[in-house]
């Protein structure tokens, strides 16, 4: 059916590949372009004078000579949208500017921050993968209760408010048990309970998408000739219906990445942890402009690399989409 | 029979229940070395639950007794998931239909064939690749160092088909189990699966077939064993069953292969329309012996339409010109991607050609504009392979065809309850129960499906019916009736029937004339019996000798 020699084809299948990177990276950059512009018109929406902010906020009763000072040499006095194209052009150079409230550099600031709750999402995805494909493999194929209890805690799980998660770790973990720290102390342990607070939602979600699509897996005539074959019911979990299972949590990933990086905003107030998300808590209480949008960029800038990734993860977990991108 | 070797498979009254309700009610059974023993029935007669049960996979929630359960002289009565698993893959294997999922769509084929070896022999990760290589060859696959690292999705139904079966005969096991082995296939690929399943065959190997299409097992079985609603209700030598069944239902089966009757004949043994079988012995249909001057309803004419494919395009349709006068059937066969399916889609209009014209009654088709075509849409009708698929689940049997009624009329008052006389007649025409208008075309059987299809299809009063492989996914039996039930509507209503097929028996039996396609070309048309009895194209001399039929 496929005409032309196999080079042909695998040149037309690269060709494919590159257009695909291509539109990828057109793609982050227009993301990363509108959430620059939507940031910078929204933050106008706070009340509030960003000079003020500058000064120390609204309670430092600064003098109208400092605060018009202030205001020409961050440009405010300047048109918004004149205001926005020297934003835009510094974006550009990779300039984030200067942070309002700490006069530090944003870039410094964030770079300090972005390891800490990187690790977290990272290490929370993590145990949430474990967790649903634990779940998910213990509450399938073993009959009617175990199926309703699989669901039941899946539901229940993808259910929990972070903050309320987090307030019953720490009563019962630290308070009660006095095993782990109630607040980050950058050890170990520290991490134990933030990381808990933000896997065991998306477990649950992750469980009842894969538990969905293991079920698919388990009833394809491929379980019936593998076991025709002498596998055992673990053999042909490990080596045929697991992957299967893992497709759609896969691409899932993705979005998961940023859920973990929005609910880090909260965890990492609760136990009181240096990182991202409190820094933008912080920074939005002060007004401080130039940190908000370089968090929400950087957030933005993990997102789309998180899709790229997920999605070429997908590619290798699946070869059928390898196939069509030749199509 | 061979007395004098061990049975490979020794079965005495198997019986298999789910969640207490008995589905095969004492099975008995016995395979010599080298003896091929077919099971035949409908869906649902539980060979696929018995084919299972010997390897004790029939599921979950099945409970499997026998007083004899003998493989390869091992006793499996009490066997636990240990024994059985050292006896899956090495002393029977097992071959299901439909290689497409029956194989792991994301792992390569080359594994797929080395789970056995892997699991039951202790070789070296060379020495088993190079197995593997072996067994490819041994299948017959065309070139096995590129096959080994494909997987199913790439490869065609036969090649897939033979990677299955090399998975299956891996360590040479004694009892080769094959369900349906090819009933998705071509004509000519089923005829090389088959030449290859008696290949393995003749080495000694006892193969337990399973099919319900008794043209398929006439050509291996050394004996057959109709079943029926859980029991055997028939069994002997193939040619005793074949030449004097005894049981009405076995005559059943082998009446319903087309390819055995004339055109015109009724298939099913139906005995509730006695009246009609007088009626119907009429050879050819009155209609089209009297349009056979008039201009065609429907004219191709030098169709060509191609597909884009990585690095080039693909000619599905290559200058194809067909004529269909009202009330003739033209048949046309071919395999799967010769292009029949694409020409339907061109005599629907639902694709337009690169190059050709298509005329519908006098006028313009083809080159319409799709406003100036909609209003007579309503004249070409079509029926689907599968129509479960062409119908929305939410909706009720009624309203499917109502809508369809609806949308032919001009005013399209969408008045359900308006419809309910006209969806009750057209249900009585395809011989389905009034109340039938209140279910869902998931609760219903195949063939109520197709019957429903067909409804759908004649509420808008069409001239010209396109069947795209309307009885491919029926059992024999079923199939029949939906034959009959087409060649009766022709008459009633004088319809035209452009009829797609892989099904040589199916066609011939069909239609008045016959155009075969290979590879997007007519090779060869003319008038049905002419073309089968003597094919001019070696194409299709091929198809008619890998046809499979009944031994007269």
């Amino acid at each position: 059916m496929t005409p032309g020699s196999p080079t042909d084809e695998r040149r037309s299948i690269r060709g494919a590949t590159l257009r695909r990177a291509g539109l990828l990276v057109a793609g982050a950059v227009f993301v990363l372009w509108a959430v620059a512009t939507l940031t910078f018109f929204a933050i106008r929406l706070i009340p509030g004078d960003p000079a003020q902010a500058i000064l120390g906020g609204p309670g430092s009763q600064a003098s109208q000579e400092a605060l018009d000072q202030v205001r020409r040499d961050y440009g405010l006095d300047q048109p918004l949208i004149a205001q926005y194209f020297a934003m835009l052009g510094r974006l550009l150079t990779g300039d984030l500017g200067v942070s309002y409230a700490l006069k530090l550099p944003v870039a410094d600031l964030l770079g300090a921050q972005l390891g800490g709750t990187l690790l977290l999402a990272a290490l929370a995805l993590m145990l949430a993968w474990i967790l649903a494909l634990g779940l998910a493999i213990w509450s399938t194929g073993r009959g009617r209760v175990a199926s309703a209890l699989g669901e039941g805690v899946e539901i229940t799980a993808a259910a929990l408010p972070h903050f309320w998660l987090a307030a019953v770790l720490i009563a019962v973990f630290s308070v009660g048990l006095g095993w782990l720290p109630p607040v980050a102390t950058g050890t170990l342990a520290g991490f134990v309970l933030p990381v808990v607070t933000l896997a065991v939602p998306l477990a649950g979600f992750l469980a009842q998408v894969m538990r969905e699509s293991l079920l698919d897996a388990m009833q394809q005539p491929f379980v019936v000739s593998a076991r025709a074959r002498g596998e055992s019911a673990l053999g042909v979990r490990a080596r045929h219906t697991i992957r299967h299972a893992s497709l759609p949590a896969i691409s899932l990933s993705g979005w998961a990445l940023g859920w973990l990086l929005s609910g880090a905003v909260v965890v990492e107030t609760i136990f009181a942890m240096p990182g991202l998300g409190r820094t933008l808590l912080q920074a939005v209480t002060l007004r401080d402009i130039p940190v908000v949008t370089g968090v929400v960029l950087l957030v933005a800038l993990v997102y789309v690399l998180m899709t790229v990734l997920t999605d070429l993860a997908a590619r290798i977990a699946d070869p059928r989409l390898r196939q069509e991108a030749g199509r | 029979m061979n007395t004098e070797e061990a049975p490979v498979l020794d079965v005495s009254r198997l019986r298999v229940a789910f969640d207490g309700i008995e589905v095969v009610h004492g099975v008995d059974l016995t395979i010599s070395p080298g003896e091929c023993v077919a099971i035949v029935g409908e869906s649902g007669s539980g060979k696929s639950v018995t084919a299972r049960a010997l390897l004790g996979l029939a599921g979950a929630h099945s409970q499997a007794t026998a007083e004899r359960l003998h493989i390869d002289g091992l006793d499996l009565r009490a066997a636990g998931e240990r024994e059985w698993r050292a006896v899956r893959g090495r002393r029977a294997g097992l071959i299901l239909q439909d290689a497409l999922g029956s194989l792991d769509p994301l792992r390569t084929v080359g594994r797929e064939i080395d789970d056995p070896l892997r699991i039951h022999l202790r070789l070296s990760a060379a020495e088993r690749s190079a197995r593997v290589l072996e067994l490819l060859a041994d299948v017959g696959m065309p070139d096995p160092a590129f096959a080994v690292g494909r997987r199913s999705g790439e490869l065609s139904g036969g090649l897939r088909q033979r990677a299955l079966i090399a998975a299956a005969i891996a360590l040479d096991p004694p009892l080769l189990i094959a369900d349906e082995p090819t009933t998705a296939l071509d004509v000519t690929v089923q005829a090389r699966i088959l030449a290859l399943l008696d290949e393995i065959r003749g080495r000694g190997t006892g193969v337990l077939l399973i099919s319900h299409d008794l043209a398929v097992v006439s050509r291996m079985a050394d004996r057959i064993l109709v079943m029926r609603e859980g029991r055997i209700i028939e069994q002997g030598p193939t040619r005793t069953v074949l030449e004097s069944p005894q049981e009405d239902y076995t005559k059943a089966l082998i009446a319903a292969v087309p390819a055995q009757s004339p055109r015109g004949a009724r298939l099913s043994m139906t005995p509730e329309q006695p009246a009609i079988i007088a009626t119907t012995a009429v050879p050819t249909p009155p209609a089209a012996a009297s349009a056979a001057e008039a201009a065609p309803l429907l004219e191709l004419a030098h169709l060509t339409k191609t597909f884009a494919v990585p690095g080039g395009r693909f000619t599905a349709v290559d200058d194809v010109s067909l004529s269909l006068r009202r009330g003739e059937t033209l048949g046309l066969v071919g395999e799967s991607g010769s292009g029949k399916t694409t020409v339907a889609r061109l005599a629907l209009a639902l694709t337009a050609p690169d190059r050709g014209t298509v005329r519908f009654d006098g006028g313009q088709w083809s080159e319409l504009a799709e406003r100036d075509r909609r209003p007579k849409r309503h004249r070409i009708g079509a029926i689907y392979q599968d129509p479960l698929a062409s119908f929305d689940p939410r909706w009720k049997v009624g309203r499917l065809i109502a809508d369809a009624a609806n949308g032919a009329a001009t005013n399209g008052a969408a008045r359900p309850d308006a419809a309910r006389p006209v969806v009750a007649e057209l249900l009585e025409q395809v011989g389905l129960a009034a109340s039938v208008a209140d279910r869902r075309p998931l609760t219903l059987s195949g063939g109520q499906r197709q019957r429903v299809a067909i409804a759908r299809a004649l509420a808008a009063s069409p001239e010209l019916l396109i069947c795209d492989e309307p009885v491919s996914a029926l059992d024999v039996t079923i199939q029949a009736q939906i034959l009959d039930l087409l060649d009766e509507l022709q008459r009633q209503r004088g319809l035209a029937l452009l009829f797609i097929s892989h099904d040589l028996g199916v066609v011939a039996h069909m239609a008045d004339r016959v155009a075969v396609m290979q590879a997007g070309r007519v090779v060869e048309s003319g008038a049905a019996d002419e073309v089968f009895a003597r094919p001019e194209h070696p194409y299709t001399a091929r198809l008619v000798a890998d046809s499979p039929r009944l031994p007269r």
